[in-house]
């Protein structure tokens, strides 16, 4: 099935829950009213934790550049001495 | 290594690898030296899609195909810019391999991670084996913080809306079995980077199986790498194109 079924299908069971929550009133119904925006709010918050901690784990590699300019130094070598014109960047 | 390289050459598989270039006199020779440098015992072909580059890329194919032979390196140009999506398709029909490689001409993506595709790809039997910058082995050279920020929120967003199995989405260096991407590409229909989205989260709707590998990607030294407003705006239309399609 498409994903987006698959999302609205979610959506469905959690508004059901919802709406089961707020009949049965085992919660009082004032913070039941409340849920949705709880949900919603978390789940920004997550989004946003996950941005700030992917950004700070970002893995880099300086040391690529320097070995990528190595490896470009071999290659125009090689091609200097078998007279393959590469002329410069 | 000697082990690594053993293995790879008792296979015999071929691999074609197909470059889309524009203006990249320079690099793609480049390039050319490191896959044979890396792909030793390997049987492979490199397919050069030019857009009629006016730098003379054609040109310097020519001379490399002198130097290495025309069943190493096949020139299939095109009359001008027509897209990526397009170049793979055109380089498609003239692979004789049985995987497909892609990769950019920039030298963003490193010639010497071939062979952990390959063996990805060997060891798994996988559909697709698509290189990841984004974990602990692989990484990324000249971003800066706003664009690694603008990066990490897009993945964010696209993993929490499409579920997409993969960790790096907009990746282009990838290999692929043949006819699973003939299959796949011809299901895609967006440009740019967001053709590579839909190519690998319509696979991973299609229950292919797709793997796994660290790269490390440098970004172009020269000039600087295009991500302002318009980008974004695609990228979300994008995204939200693929919410609704797959």
């Amino acid at each position: 099935m498409k994903h987006i079924v698959k999302i609205l299908s979610l959506l469905v069971a959690i508004s059901a829950f919802w709406i089961g929550l707020l009949q049965a009133a085992i919660v009082p119904r004032s913070h039941t009213w409340l849920l949705p925006i709880y949900f919603v709010v978390s789940l920004g918050c997550y989004g946003l934790l996950m941005v700030g901690v992917g950004l700070m784990q970002f893995p880099t590699c300086p040391q690529e550049a320097v070995l990528l300019q190595m490896d470009i130094t071999e290659a125009k070598e090689f091609f200097r001495h078998k007279g393959v014109d590469v002329g410069s960047d | 290594m000697a082990d690594e390289k053993e293995n790879i050459g008792d296979k015999k598989y071929k691999y074609s690898i197909i470059i889309p270039t524009y203006n990249e006199r320079l690099n793609i020779a480049i390039i050319v030296y490191l896959i044979f440098k890396h792909l030793r015992d390997v049987d492979f072909e490199i397919i050069v899609v030019d857009d009629g580059s006016p730098d003379g890329t054609q040109d310097i194919v020519k001379q490399l195909q002198q130097l290495y032979g025309e069943d190493r390196i096949l020139l299939r140009a095109r009359a001008k810019k027509l897209g990526l999506g397009t170049a793979y398709i055109h380089g498609l029909k003239y692979a004789t391999g049985d995987f497909v490689v892609i990769m950019d001409a920039d030298l963003s993506h490193h010639p010497k991670y071939l062979p952990s595709f390959i063996k990805k790809q060997l060891e798994t039997d996988a559909s697709i084996v698509t290189g990841t910058r984004y974990v602990k082995d692989g990484g990324v050279h000249g971003w800066n913080l706003m664009r690694k920020l603008t990066s990490r929120g897009a993945n964010v967003l696209a993993q929490t809306l499409l579920w997409p199995g993969v960790s790096d989405l907009t990746g282009s260096f990838r290999l692929y079995k043949k006819l699973v991407l003939e299959d796949v590409i011809s299901s895609c229909v967006s440009k740019g980077y967001v053709f590579q989205m839909e190519m690998i989260v319509r696979a991973s709707r299609k229950g292919y199986q797709i793997e796994e590998v660290p790269i490390t990607f440098v970004d172009r030294v020269f000039g600087t790498s295009k991500l302002g407003g318009s980008e974004i705006v695609e990228y979300l239309k994008g995204l939200v194109y693929l919410l609704l399609t797959t």
